[in-house]
Formats: C-alpha cells, structure tokens, sequence
C-alpha cells in the first residue's frame, strides 16, 4: 500500500523533486568552485612563515569548522543585512557552503601537503630550486593529487548539507519536498522519495570516491 | 545583550542533551550494527552494511523531516525532542558502528590468532582482546564525532525543537538584531565544542603514552 502511494506521490512531485535536486547540485558545484580553491589559499597562510598570517588563517579555519551550518547560513542571510550586507538566498547558501568547504578542505589540504615525502623537498633544494619555486612546482601538485579522494568526499558532505539550505528558503530538494507535503499531506511519501533521491547519487558517488582512492594511492604502495 | 543571552541559555540545555543522549544511545546502538558486520553470513553483512551506508547517504534533516512530518501517517506521532533523539541517536550509531569497525581493524590479527591458540572463546576475544587495544583508536574519532554532533543538533531546530538554534532565530524574528543574536549562538557553540575538542586531544595523547603508540 505504501508502494502504491509512493508511485502516485513520485508522479505527481517528480517535476518539483527533480527541479529541487538539480538545484541541490548546481549549489554543491557553484560552493566547491569557490570553497576547494579557497581551502588551498587557506592551508598555504596556515603554513605560512609569517606568524601572522598563520593566527588569521587558523581563526578563519576554527570559526569556519565551528560554526553549525544552519546557524552560519542563517547568520549569513538574517544577520549580514543588519551590517548593510544584503545576499539572495542563492548567494547565501553558496557563501556559507563554499566557506565551510574552505575551512574542511585546508585541513585536508594542510595534512596532504605535510604527506608529501621529505625526499621531494631535499631533491628539489639540491636541484637548486628557491624555498618558493620548490612549494609551488614540486611540493603543492603532489600534496593536491593526496588530497583529492579526501576532498571529493567533502564534495559529497557539501551535496547532504546543501538539505540545510532550506533554512532560509533556498529552492533545493528538502524545500521542494516540504513544499509539495504541507500542500498535499503526504509527507511521508515526498521524505521517502527525498530520501532516495541524495542516496541515489550519494552511495554511488562514495563507492567511486573510494575506488579512486585505491587506484590513486596505488602508485604509494611502492614509495612507503 | 544580556536580554538576548537570557533568550538562548534555556536552549543551551536542550542542545547539550540532545548531543549527550544521541551519542550515548547511538554508541550502544552502534554495538549490534558492528556485530553484524562483523558476522560470516554474507546476507546479513550486507544489510548491515546497507543500513549503515543508506543512514549516510540521506541528510540529518530529511532523516528528522521523515520521523516528525512522516510517521503520523502510519500512526506514530511523536513530539519534537524525542523524533530529534531518534533520528540523531540512529545516525550516530551508523557513523560510530564505523569507527568501532575501524579501531577493530587497527588491531593486529596476531593478538586474535594468540588469544584463539590459548583457547578463548569469540565473547572473550571481542570483549578482553579486541576492545581494549581498538578503544584507543575509538576515542579520539568518537570525541570529533560528538563535537560534530553537538554542531548537528541544531538541525532540530527545524522540527521545533527548543534548543539554541531555535531560541536564536525565534528570538530574532520578534526582536530584529539577527546579527547580534545568531553571532552570539555561534560563540555559544564554539565555546560548548572547547571542552570536547580539548577532551579528544587530552585523552587521545594519554592514550598514546600509555600503549607507547607512535
């Protein structure tokens, strides 16, 4: 019985439903676009020689992981207007998304840079390149390449966390789904198919983070 | 301020028991998840392995939505805090039955091999072997688990839940000033995750000297 209802809800929510994942998706692509080249400029002043530059990057860092996203993306679009700041609710939930990408991602990004084998510092300095020339061309390429399985699976977390843009209205999936609920009561049918829906592309999407993983770190195996 | 302090504080409560019940009720509920995962039948590994993966892969929110929203259709209605604790103890037990697998994991196979030749039973493996040397890899993840936790309660605020997202936005909406107050949940939050992330490192470097871990 509870099949049959599911079908008759999917057919009559479908075009509301998939209107409210590809907005869910354009939201994780527009907030990984800005948050994972974002998390690199973090991970870079935290390790920074300047003192400075370090406290400032680990504040930002600290307040980005410490912040519930529901509040941060509340703050973001109820509280920034009392400074003059006014966003839509796509620019906010965007804001908010791409900067807890950021601060995740530099974590990441900061152990994958310190993964990188002494070795590759050593030979680039004796190949005679300067501290700087040898951060950027020889040490940074490789600490991205250990960190993208890590990072797309912050990717997938951003795609689940985009449901909290619901909070301040944004037109993704959960604001579809509760959307078409409280006009038709059907609300256990429309959080069921909701439900399907981030699993559909979720558990996919972690299985190939993982296989990649393994092909990636392959080429580790011999190194270690 | 002290007018929007005295707004959030009651909801500091609610959000502290919301964290420490889910988490206890999920670490117990996580206990079971890994039995099963652990166990030769392939059947049974694989739907503990789907209902760990499928409480993963949903959102907080729409688990909580489904709970509050969804099952007074089928004749279950529940109040706000308790449909809260369901979902939130039921997600913890997925993402914990993880760790469990992963400290379980971190025990060398010797120590099971040992312990077997000396003729101790499965229970007495699990219990006086494995656990001991795997808890020491579960603390650690488990304490950043409970800091993300305490983060994730906030999501019951959308169910109504009186906790300290909650009585911010409503307090917000009567008064304006969403800035000042939302500004002051977020310190509250940081300020309550302080003691678990120096807890975590604390017991994690106690640990560490005492099994002379490197």
């Amino acid at each position: 019985m509870i099949g049959q209802s599911l079908v008759s809800a999917f057919e009559a929510a479908h075009a509301e439903l998939f209107e409210g994942l590809l907005n869910s998706i354009l939201l994780t692509v527009a907030s990984l676009a800005i948050g994972y080249p974002l998390a690199v400029v973090l991970a870079v002043c935290v390790m920074a020689p300047s003192r400075w530059v370090r406290r400032t990057g680990l504040v930002i860092v600290e307040i980005g992981r410490g912040l519930p996203l529901l509040v941060l993306l509340q703050l973001i679009y109820f509280g920034l207007p009392d400074a003059g700041l006014t966003l839509g609710v796509t620019a906010a939930a965007v804001a908010g998304l791409a900067f807890q990408t950021a601060a995740y991602g530099s974590e990441i990004m900061r152990a994958s840079l310190e993964a990188v084998p002494q070795g590759q510092h050593e030979a680039a300095s004796a190949a005679g390149l300067s501290a700087a020339a040898s951060f950027w061309t020889i040490v940074l390429p490789q600490g991205i390449r250990i960190a993208i399985p890590p990072m797309l699976s912050i990717g997938l977390t951003v795609f689940l966390a985009t449901s909290l843009a619901f909070v301040i209205t944004a037109p993704e999936l959960m604001s579809k789904a509760y959307g078409y609920g409280s006009s038709t009561f059907q609300y256990l049918e429309v959080f069921v198919l909701a439900g399907l829906m981030y699993a559909a592309i979720a558990l996919p999407a972690s299985a190939a983070v993982a296989l990649l993983e393994r092909r990636l770190g392959r080429h580790l195996a011999h190194a270690h | 301020m002290t007018d929007a302090l005295d707004a959030i504080l009651p909801g500091v409560l609610n959000t502290l028991l919301l964290t420490a019940l889910s988490f206890l009720a999920g670490a117990v509920l996580a206990l079971p998840i890994v039995a099963l995962r652990s166990s030769r039948g392939l059947l049974v590994r694989g739907i503990a392995r789907l209902f760990v993966d499928l409480l993963r892969s949903v959102p907080p929110i729409t688990w909580l939505f489904l709970i509050f929203f969804g099952l007074p259709q089928v004749g279950v209605t529940l109040d706000a805090f308790p449909a809260a604790l369901i979902g939130l103890s039921v997600i913890a037990s997925a993402f914990l039955s993880e760790t469990y697998r992963a400290g379980m994991l971190a025990v060398d196979r010797g120590q099971v091999e040992a312990a077997r030749s000396l003729g101790l039973g499965s229970l007495d493996v699990g219990v006086r072997i494995i656990a001991p040397q795997a808890i020491r890899v579960v603390i650690p993840t488990s304490a950043t688990y409970a800091i993300g936790l305490l983060k994730d309660t906030s999501v019951a605020s959308t169910i109504g839940v009186a906790e300290i997202a909650m009585k911010a936005s409503g307090y917000a909406q009567q008064n304006g000033q969403a800035l000042r107050i939302l500004t002051l949940a977020g310190v509250i939050y940081l300020v309550l995750s302080l003691p678990l992330a120096i807890v975590s490192r604390g017991v994690d470097r106690r640990l560490r000297l005492k099994f002379a871990v490197v």
